[in-house]
């Protein structure tokens, strides 16, 4: 489902965030991505969702190469890929069921099918009777758990998370994960990025760890 | 969970194109296009919403926008009252032509059967030396004293009214002036009305100022619009940056901006129809009572129903314009 061949990134500064990726990861797999700080596990979210392209080597998603993606392709292939950030990203000028429809109603579908699929995502992550609140009003791991549910809603093929449990303390970090885990159980392929040292080792999936830019373990 | 087992098995057969094909196949064309539609009044809706959550600036900007349509508007109402105005003068355009006071009674006679037939001239008056006389002795008050004088001072004169498409021909005019000046008889000829030509001139060029202000002023309504537009990308920024993020194409974040412009010249179209609709009432109320004066029926005529129509599609494409300018510029700046 993700294969990254030889992949390297430069930055126009000069800074190399990336060199020598190969990895290659199957549909419905699961895997953590640890390093540093700066180890350039960002950057490599950033290569799968397009928000930066590689100076060299390949990357494939689901057998497309990316660097033969056009510009105008972008928006498309990105609605068939989740993504979770570190500061959750919502917006606090609507409910949190705006915020989660916001990834439906970019791809045009009709409003009763959005409120269908918005209220079984925020059911998923159990926050269904705060839909009408405002996230402001929610705790961060609740907040988290709305850009959760945004980045699920569309059924994406591809979960990608920056950092999800970033600021949680452990019980919600475990609950979060075992959410990352049941999409995966149904097929999803999950990639997240965590400097979670424990609870990565509590998880016992797949770790690919990154040191200055190089896949320095790939560990089963 | 069971929904997602679903979806994994529908998609058995995984779509190798990553891109917009899968996802309309997915949808139907149905659907599709009433998720369009809906986009479409969502924000139209939305947008809207947001002017009404600052009122106060979006009041400023709409009524700039408001200002700058309403006052090449109020010109052009202006200059159009003037012509219609001199158009209905031009129908009392009336030429003289003044008779030979020596000449024989016959070959006046002959002088006026002569002008009756020429194609220009729509009726032809004749008034004798005695009745000019008697009519300047009744009108002037100076009746005692003409009536000292042996000899009748006043010449017999031909009023002669042209045809319409004549009045407004300068240079037909003049012809007819002088082709009237070689009849054998004739004194004189003069058009009263020369004066009236040179306004039609002037209201000309005051119709093309107001097309060269409306210009002007139109280029002002879309920096205006523009720079109102880019301040919202901005503050929208996060926002747009999260729309990107989950696959909105620039069309779709570009969308809710072209309604917000399109609210402002919609608005400000609106409300420069209603600003000349009041200066034309204010101003018609002095305009009736000096045409009482001047015993005429003449009132203002105002923008009028169409006006409104005219200025509202009209202050509509300059919003529309002014947006898809800003956001051209803008919105592919801010990228994820």
């Amino acid at each position: 489902m993700i294969r990254f061949d030889g992949v390297g990134k430069r930055y126009e500064e000069g800074f190399e965030a990336l060199s020598g990726i190969d990895l290659a990861m199957a549909a419905g797999e699961m895997a953590f991505l640890t390093g540093h700080s700066g180890a350039g596990k960002s950057t490599l979210l950033k290569l799968i969702m397009l928000m930066e392209r590689p100076s060299r080597g390949q990357l494939l998603i689901n057998g497309k190469n990316l660097n033969r993606l056009h510009r105008s392709q972008i928006p498309y292939y990105r609605r068939r890929i989740g993504v979770v950030f570190q500061h959750h990203q919502l917006l606090f000028d609507r409910t949190v069921f705006d915020n989660v429809a916001l990834a439906l109603q970019v791809s045009g579908h009709q409003p009763q099918e959005i409120g269908r699929r918005v209220r079984a995502s925020l059911d998923k992550v159990g926050l269904l009777d705060k839909e009408k609140l405002n996230p402001l009003q929610l705790s961060g791991g609740e907040q988290q758990r709305v850009g959760i549910a945004r980045a699920v809603v569309h059924k994406p093929k591809i979960l990608l998370a920056d950092e999800p449990t970033g600021n949680l303390d452990p019980d919600l970090s475990s609950a979060i994960m075992q959410l990352f885990r049941d999409f995966s159980d149904v097929g999803v392929t999950v990639l997240i990025a965590t400097h979670d040292i424990d609870l990565v080792e509590r998880m016992n999936e797949r770790v690919l760890h990154l040191k200055n830019g190089r896949l320095s373990a790939d560990e089963a | 969970m069971n929904r997602y087992r679903d979806k994994r098995s529908d998609d058995a057969i995984v779509p190798r194109e990553v891109s917009g094909g899968a996802v309309l196949r997915r949808l139907g064309w149905g659907n599709r296009v009433d998720g369009w539609l809906d986009s479409h009044r969502n924000n139209g809706r939305d947008s809207l919403a947001r002017l009404w959550a600052e009122p106060v600036q979006s009041m400023t900007t709409i009524l700039v926008i408001a200002i700058a349509i309403a006052l090449p508007a109020a010109l052009w109402v202006a200059v159009s009252n003037l012509q219609q105005l001199s158009g209905s003068w031009q129908n009392s355009a009336r030429v003289s032509v003044f008779i030979d006071k020596d000449i024989a009674p016959k070959l006046t006679q002959q002088l006026i059967d002569k002008v009756r037939l020429m194609p220009q001239i729509e009726t032809v008056d004749y008034i004798s030396p005695e009745a000019a006389l008697n009519e300047f002795q009744q009108a002037s008050g100076f009746g005692e004293v003409l009536a000292l004088l042996d000899v009748n001072p006043l010449p017999g004169v031909l009023v002669l009214s042209p045809t319409p498409e004549l009045v407004s021909d300068i240079a037909g005019m003049t012809v007819l002036l002088d082709e009237l000046g070689t009849l054998v008889g004739v004194a004189d000829a003069q058009l009263d009305m020369q004066w009236l030509q040179r306004l039609q001139q002037i209201l000309e060029m005051g119709r093309r100022m107001a097309v060269l202000l409306g210009f002007t002023l139109a280029l002002g309504v879309l920096l205006v619009i523009g720079n109102t537009i880019r301040l919202a990308i901005e503050s929208r920024r996060d926002e747009i940056l999260v729309v990107k993020l989950v696959g909105g194409t620039n069309g779709f974040v570009r969308r809710p901006f072209l309604y917000t412009g399109l609210w402002y010249g919609l608005f400000g179209g609106m409300i420069a129809w209603v600003g000349v609709v009041l200066g034309g009432i204010w101003i018609d109320h002095k305009v009736v009572s000096l045409a009482v004066l001047y015993q005429s029926s003449f009132s203002l005529i105002g923008i009028g129903g169409e006006g409104l129509l005219v200025l509202a599609i009209l202050g509509a494409a300059l919003g529309l314009l002014g947006a898809t300018l800003a956001v051209g510029r803008h919105i592919a700046r801010i990228e994820p």
